[in-house]
C-alpha cells in the first residue's frame, strides 16, 4: 500500500515563484488536485515535493517520516510533466525501463525481470506497439502513455502529476482523464496531480486544493469548493458551479436523462453511464410557483441558505440535490424570499455541462 | 529555404561570400598542387618531418583529453547553475581566444618556468615544461580550451533540465542522471567541441614556439625550414601538414555529422 504524504508549513523561494506556508495532507491512497491559475507556483510544489528544489522553511513527511532533506531518488515518486520529457535519445522501451536500468550494483534488476515489468506496463497503459519507436515520433497522448508507464514502473508510492492533460487536444484529453481515473482505481497509488482546468480536477480528485499566488487558499471535496468557495479569488477562479453526479439514462427528442437522487434532469451529451456535470448559478432560475415555459427541467424545492454577496446573493436550494443560483437584491425582495421557503427553480438542458 | 540567387540582394551576397570562400581556397590549394607528389613523399620519408607530426597529434590530443575531463564539468555548471561571478567565469574561459598567443606562451612561462614554484614541484615529479613535451600540451590546452568548454556549454544548454530532475525522480542519483541523460544528449556538441579544440592545438605555433622550440611541433618545423632555407624547402612541408590535417579534419567532421543524425 502507498504511504500518505503531508506538507507542513512549506515555504520555498525559487526565481520569481514563491511558495508559503503550504500546509497539505494528502491521504495513502488519495487522488489529490492541486488547482490554480497558471504561474501560481503549482509546479514549483510538486518539484519541492519530488525532493528536486530544498524548500526554505518547512516540512515534507512521507509515510509519517520526514523526508525533506532526502535527495528525489530515494523517495520513490514517479514524476509525469506537461511536456512528457521523455528521453530523446533513448526509445520507447529503454524510457519506460530507465527507472530499472539506471541502477547499480546489486540493486540493478536482472533483465528478464526488467523486460517482464516493462510488459506489464505496456499492457497496463496498451502502448505494446510503440515500444521500438522513437519517442520524436509519437502523438501526445501516446507520449504521455509511455510516460505514465515510466513514471509506475519503479512502483512509486506517490504520483506526481504536473499538468499531465493541459497540452493534449480535447478528445485525447478524455481518453487520457479516464486512463488516469482507470490507473488510480487499479493501482491506488497516492496521487497529486496539479492543474489550472477545473473539470479535470471535479472528474479526478478525491479533494481539491486550491493554489493561488504561492498559497492554498481551500481544500475540500470537489463539490464544496465549487459550491462554497472560501474567498472572492475561488469564486472567481473556479465560478461558483452546482456539480452533479449521476447516471445518464436514454431520453427522447434528443435529450438525455441525468438520474440523481430521485430526479432525472434532461441534459444534451454524447456521453453514457456514469457522468459529472455542471451548471452555473447565474442559468438557474427561481419562481415562487411552479409554471410552464421553455425551459424544460424544473423542480421544486425549499430554501435552505440565502449567502449575502453585495449586489448578488447565492440562494441554496434543496431538492436534493442542493442547487445554488444566484440573484439580485432587487429579484430577492420583489420575489420575498427566505430560508424554509418553498419555491421552483428552473434551468436549460443547454445550460447544463455534462463531463 | 531559398534558392542561393532568389533576389538580387541574395546574388549580391553569393558573390561576397564566395570571395571570402576563394579566399580560404586558393592559397591552400595552391600549395598543395605546387608540390608534385614525388617530393612530397620525399618529405614523408624525411625523420625529422614525420616524428614533428607524431608529436603534434599526440600532444593536441593529450591537450584535447585534459580539456575534456577539466572542461566538460565546467561547462556542464555554467550551463546548469547561477552563483555569483557566473560572468566572471566565462569571460576568463574566453580569454585565450583574444590573448596574442606568444603573449599566451610569455605568459605560461612566467608560472611553469624552470624556476617558478610550480616548474620545480613538477620537476620533482620529473615533468619538466620547457623544452619538453608537456610545455608543448599545455600551451596548446592553453590556446584551445575555449573552444570544447563554449561548445559543451552550448550543448548542456539545450537539454531541458527536466530530463535530469525526471531522471532524478525514478532513482537516478546526479551522476547517474548526467552520464546516462545530459551527457549523452549533450554529446554531439561535445564532439565538435573536441575536434575544435584538437584542431586548434595542431595548428599552433605561437604558443608552443615560446615554451618549448624544441622537440618540434609541425608548424614550428616549418618555420625553421622556412627561415634556414627559404620557401622552396618550406613549400612540401606545409603541404604535407595541410593535406594530414585537412584529411583528418574533414573526416571527423564527416564522422561527428552522421552520428548526429542518426
Amino acid at each position: 500500500m502507498s504511504g500518505g504524504v503531508q506538507v507542513r508549513d512549506l515555504s520555498v523561494d525559487l526565481g520569481e515563484f514563491h511558495l508559503r506556508e503550504i500546509t497539505l495532507d494528502v491521504a495513502s491512497g488519495e487522488y489529490m488536485v492541486i488547482l490554480g491559475p497558471t504561474g501560481g507556483g503549482k509546479t514549483v510544489l510538486l518539484e519541492t515535493i519530488a525532493g528536486l528544489h530544498g524548500p526554505r522553511r518547512g516540512q515534507v513527511l512521507m509515510n509519517e517520516e520526514d523526508a525533506t532533506t532526502t535527495p528525489p531518488e530515494g523517495r520513490g515518486i514517479g514524476f509525469v510533466y506537461q511536456d512528457y520529457a521523455l528521453f530523446p535519445h533513448l526509445n520507447v522501451a529503454d524510457n519506460i525501463a530507465f527507472g530499472l536500468t539506471q541502477r547499480r550494483g546489486r540493486r540493478r534488476e536482472a533483465r528478464a525481470v526488467v523486460q517482464q515489468r516493462v510488459n506489464e506496463m505496456e499492457q497496463l497503459l496498451s502502448i505494446e506497439h510503440l515500444l521500438h519507436r522513437s519517442p520524436s515520433t509519437l502523438s501526445g497522448g501516446e507520449q504521455q502513455r509511455v510516460a505514465l508507464a515510466r513514471a509506475l514502473i519503479v512502483k512509486p508510492r506517490l504520483l506526481l502529476l504536473d499538468e499531465p492533460l493541459s497540452a493534449l487536444d480535447p478528445s485525447t484529453r478524455e481518453d487520457l482523464q479516464r486512463e488516469l481515473a482507470r490507473l488510480h482505481r487499479t493501482l491506488g497509488t497516492t496521487t497529486i496531480h496539479v492543474t489550472h482546468n477545473f473539470e479535470e480536477a471535479v472528474a479526478l480528485g478525491d479533494r481539491i486544493a486550491v493554489l493561488n499566488a504561492g498559497r492554498i487558499v481551500q481544500v475540500g471535496l470537489p463539490d464544496e469548493i465549487f459550491r462554497k468557495p472560501a474567498s472572492e479569488f475561488v469564486a472567481r477562479f473556479v465560478g461558483v458551479r452546482n456539480i452533479l453526479q449521476g447516471d445518464l439514462l436514454p431520453g427522447n427528442g434528443g435529450y438525455k436523462l441525468l438520474s440523481l437522487d430521485g430526479i432525472q434532469i434532461a441534459v444534451v451529451t454524447e456521453l453514457t453511464g456514469r457522468v459529472r456535470a455542471s451548471i452555473r448559478p447565474e442559468d438557474i432560475f427561481i419562481f415562487q410557483e411552479l409554471r410552464r415555459s421553455s425551459v424544460r427541467n424544473t423542480f421544486r424545492g425549499r430554501i435552505a441558505e440565502i449567502a449575502d454577496r453585495g449586489t448578488l446573493l447565492y440562494v441554496t436550494v434543496h431538492l436534493p440535490p442542493d442547487l445554488t443560483c444566484v440573484i439580485t437584491r432587487r429579484s430577492l425582495e420583489e420575489l420575498e424570499l427566505a430560508v424554509g421557503q418553498e419555491v421552483s427553480i428552473g434551468f436549460k438542458a443547454s445550460a447544463i455541462h455534462v463531463f | 529555404m531559398k534558392s542561393l540567387f532568389a533576389n538580387r540582394m541574395h546574388t549580391m551576397f553569393a558573390v561576397l561570400g564566395l570571395l571570402l570562400v576563394l579566399f580560404i581556397t586558393w592559397p591552400l590549394l595552391r600549395t598543395v598542387l605546387a608540390s608534385p607528389p614525388a617530393l612530397l613523399w620525399q618529405t614523408l620519408l624525411d625523420e625529422e618531418v614525420r616524428s614533428s607530426i607524431w608529436l603534434t597529434f599526440y600532444a593536441s590530443l593529450i591537450a584535447t583529453v585534459i580539456g575534456f575531463f577539466l572542461g566538460v564539468p565546467l561547462a556542464y555548471l555554467l550551463a546548469r547553475t547561477d552563483f555569483p561571478g557566473k560572468r566572471l567565469v566565462e569571460g576568463i574561459v574566453d580569454l585565450p581566444v583574444v590573448v596574442p598567443h606568444s603573449a599566451a606562451g610569455i605568459a605560461l612561462l612566467m608560472v611553469f618556468g624552470r624556476r617558478t614554484l610550480l616548474g620545480r614541484t613538477f620537476s620533482l615529479v620529473g615533468i619538466k615544461f620547457v623544452s619538453a613535451v608537456p610545455g608543448i600540451v599545455i600551451a596548446m590546452l592553453f590556446v584551445s580550451l575555449s573552444h570544447l568548454v563554449n561548445a559543451a556549454r552550448e550543448g548542456f544548454e539545450t537539454v531541458p533540465p527536466r530530463l535530469e530532475r525526471v531522471a532524478r525522480t525514478l532513482g537516478a542519483s546526479p551522476w547517474t542522471a548526467f552520464w546516462r541523460v545530459a551527457f549523452p544528449l549533450a554529446w554531439r556538441s561535445i564532439l565538435s567541441g573536441i575536434i575544435l579544440m584538437w584542431a586548434r592545438g595542431l595548428s599552433e605555433f605561437g604558443a608552443v614556439v615560446i615554451l618549448a622550440y624544441h622537440p618540434t611541433v609541425a608548424p614550428v618545423l616549418l618555420w625553421e625550414r622556412f627561415g634556414s632555407y627559404g620557401l622552396q624547402y618550406a613549400r612540401p612541408v606545409a603541404t604535407l601538414i595541410l593535406l594530414i590535417c585537412l584529411t583528418t579534419f574533414v573526416t571527423l567532421r564527416i564522422v561527428a555529422g552522421r552520428r548526429g543524425r542518426k
